[in-house]
């Protein structure tokens, strides 16, 4: 709320302004308060682990293959040594289609080293239990969180930057540039929106958190241009724009300096509307493995090797990775709603 | 009316240009040379430069662009790189499972989130609507993924009570059978976000001064929830339903590939990940087209509920 705090400072005379009242109403909304409390801690979190201070050691083999979260006590039919050939081997029942490439790779490299390592110095139980690999799962969820709701945001910033500078050209100047905005709306839109990505995706054919971003945050502007568009129609044939007009604005001024402030509540929503969107699709493209990389850590990715888990009865995993995503998601989704309520004029 | 139909038939001309060229330059320009795809790992110069003039990829731009839109027009788009099916066929034959799955889906799904939004949009503002809205949110930001896997693991493999996955070839067997779960799955995964979107209408409808003329003139709140407030909010969701749908037919790929359903959904699957375009390409163009007609549709089944609705 820094913006507002500024915005509110230059409002000396009278009335409150849209932020200091935007900031006010949301205040008073106690379910949009609470998900704006959860959604700073979490985002602290993922900024901790950005920054190296927690979950750096995440990719650790500290404890036995798919050690069972603490609460469980460890994994008794783990500890005989029958067990040990199985884990060099793991059972991969379904495969759908999408192989970790280096699968065979590090199982022969395990293999290996099954002889010089003890297992005695891996811990039986990890906090939240471990990965195939024993590999902490709690801080691999942080870590993936970091992934995912990086992913967002950044794919939401370039999502609503394309989406409003092409809203406001097509508003503000109508006419031709409006006609050839319109039309590339018109084409972005006529294709669904996963089929497109799935197919910019496929040409792309490469991985990498910045791939998933450009491929989510290229095709995903097409809303925010329709709300900036209609609201530059709006506001370009106001009096103060008339004003800055004539005192010499040029058009960049009067488009990004004037109409700009009074249109960015539109684009705050938007943005974290579409963290959400992004988020969630960047789950889909990476549990297809067309999403970030292989030595990154990310929810689809997760959830991919979640699916072989789950049916030789290791939860842990999915159920780490769908917690997390269930309360950040939800997180981002009240407060967009106490958001917008907050920020709606019609409202008041 | 005749000429609103034309008028929109006429607009659709530069748009699909656009979605043509669009998916030209992505598959032509940005994605480099297919020929390197086709011949695979080891290949020699030679079998490129046959490959790529099989393709047609050695010839100038706006004679590949030629060729493309003549793909279009015939709807013969050749074989698929992966399979050498031809891809006509292949639409042939995966349409009807999709279909299988979705109509029902669709249905289903449309029937319950409207029975759900008219009860919380009924009790708006009270407890309980609060507890479904956040029930709703909740159950919204949990990706699609988790459902598929833990309603398959639980009730198929578990419990047993349905195949895990599969397909037969009687109608009746794939529909009640092999099709129950993953309807099951589509229903609840699309039940928060409708409910959601539908309960929005239905609020629209009831601060209408007609909802109000309708119950001081003593009719009953039965009546005037399914009969007034209803027909006008339904205006609103079959249109969405409508332009949900091609976006539905390939965006089931999920479910379809869970659950080994060969419809087109996990055709595009398969597709992108095998990286075989003219799969990929056709399937963009004619989904493209499909979300046109049906937009037309949808507006012109809006002016057909409504009249107050002005076609310009």
């Amino acid at each position: 709320m820094n913006p507002g705090a500024t915005m509110a400072g230059r409002v000396r005379f009278g009335s409150a302004g849209l932020w200091a009242l935007a900031w006010r109403q949301l205040a008073r909304d106690r379910v949009g308060l609470a998900s704006l409390v959860v959604l700073v801690l979490c985002l602290a979190l993922v900024a901790a682990s950005g920054a190296g201070l927690i979950a750096r050691d995440w990719s650790q083999e500290v404890g036995v293959s798919y050690a069972p979260p603490g609460f469980m006590g460890p994994d008794v039919a783990h500890l005989a040594p029958e067990s040990v050939p199985a884990r060099a081997a793991p059972p991969r029942p379904e495969v759908y289609g999408i192989e970790d490439p280096l699968a065979g790779v590090l199982a022969e490299i395990r293999k290996d080293l099954a002889g010089e390592s003890t297992t005695e110095s891996r811990a039986p139980t990890l906090v939240f239990g471990g990965d195939k690999w024993g590999r902490d799962v709690l801080k691999k969820t942080i870590k993936g969180t970091e992934t995912s709701v990086l992913v967002g945001l950044l794919a939401a910033a370039l999502a609503v930057f394309v989406g409003t500078v092409l809203g406001a050209y097509a508003g503000y100047y109508g006419g031709r540039v409006d006609d050839f905005c319109n039309w590339f709306y018109s084409v972005f839109t006529s294709i669904p929106y996963l089929l497109l990505v799935l197919a910019v995706a496929a040409v792309l054919n490469q991985k990498g958190t910045v791939t998933v971003v450009l491929i989510l945050g290229l095709t995903g502007w097409t809303g925010v241009f329709r709300l900036v568009r209609a609201e530059y129609l709006k506001h370009k044939a106001r009096e103060y724009i008339l004003a800055a007009d004539a005192i010499g604005a040029s058009h960049a001024s009067r488009m990004f300096v004037h109409i700009f402030p009074n249109v960015s509540h539109v684009v705050l929503v938007q943005l974290s509307l579409h963290v959400v969107l992004f988020i969630k699709s960047e789950v889909i493209l990476s549990f297809l493995g067309f999403g970030v990389g292989v030595d990154t850590v990310s929810w689809g990715s997760m959830l991919n090797e979640a699916q072989n888990e789950l049916i030789i009865g290791k939860w842990w995993q999915l159920a780490a990775a769908t917690a997390a995503m269930a309360v950040l998601v939800t997180a981002f989704s009240l407060f967009t709603d106490a958001l917008r309520d907050a920020l709606d004029p019609r409202l008041k | 009316m005749a000429a609103y139909i034309v008028r929109r038939l006429w607009q659709f001309v530069p748009t699909l240009l656009g979605v043509v060229l669009l998916v030209f330059a992505l598959f032509n320009w940005v994605g480099g040379d297919p020929a390197y795809i086709l011949a695979g790992k080891i290949s020699s110069p030679e079998q490129i430069e046959n490959i790529r003039r099989q393709l047609g990829v050695d010839r100038p731009y706006y004679v590949q662009l030629w060729i493309f839109l003549g793909q279009i027009a015939t709807g013969d788009f050749g074989v698929s790189w992966a399979t050498n099916e031809k891809v006509s066929d292949i639409f042939a034959t995966r349409l009807a499972p999709s279909l299988t799955v979705l109509v029902p889906m669709l249905v289903l799904g449309t029937v319950m989130s409207m029975a759900a939004a008219m009860l919380v949009a009924y009790l708006r503002g009270s407890l309980t609507d609060r507890a479904i809205m956040i029930g709703c949110t909740v159950g919204q930001s949990v990706s699609i993924l988790v459902y598929i896997l833990v309603f398959q693991y639980v009730l198929a493999y578990r419990l047993g009570w349905f195949p895990v996955q599969g397909w037969g070839n009687g109608f009746a067997e794939n529909l009640l059978r092999y099709s129950a779960l993953p309807i099951l799955v589509g229903v609840i995964v699309s039940l928060a976000p409708d409910t959601r979107l539908y309960r929005s209408f239905f609020l629209d409808e009831i601060n209408q001064d007609y909802v109000r003329t309708a119950r001081a003139k003593g009719m009953s709140e039965s009546r005037v929830m399914w009969v007034h407030v209803l027909r006008n909010a339904a205006i609103p969701v079959i249109t969405n339903v409508m332009i949900q749908l091609p976006g539905l037919l390939a965006g089931a790929f999920l479910i379809e590939r869970f659950f080994s359903i060969p419809g087109i959904g996990r055709e595009v699957i398969l597709a992108v990940e095998r990286s075989d375009f003219p799969l990929i390409k056709a399937v963009t163009v004619y989904v493209a087209l499909a979300t046109m007609v049906l937009n037309l549709l949808a507006d012109l089944l809006y002016k057909a509920v409504d009249p107050r609705v002005q076609l310009k």
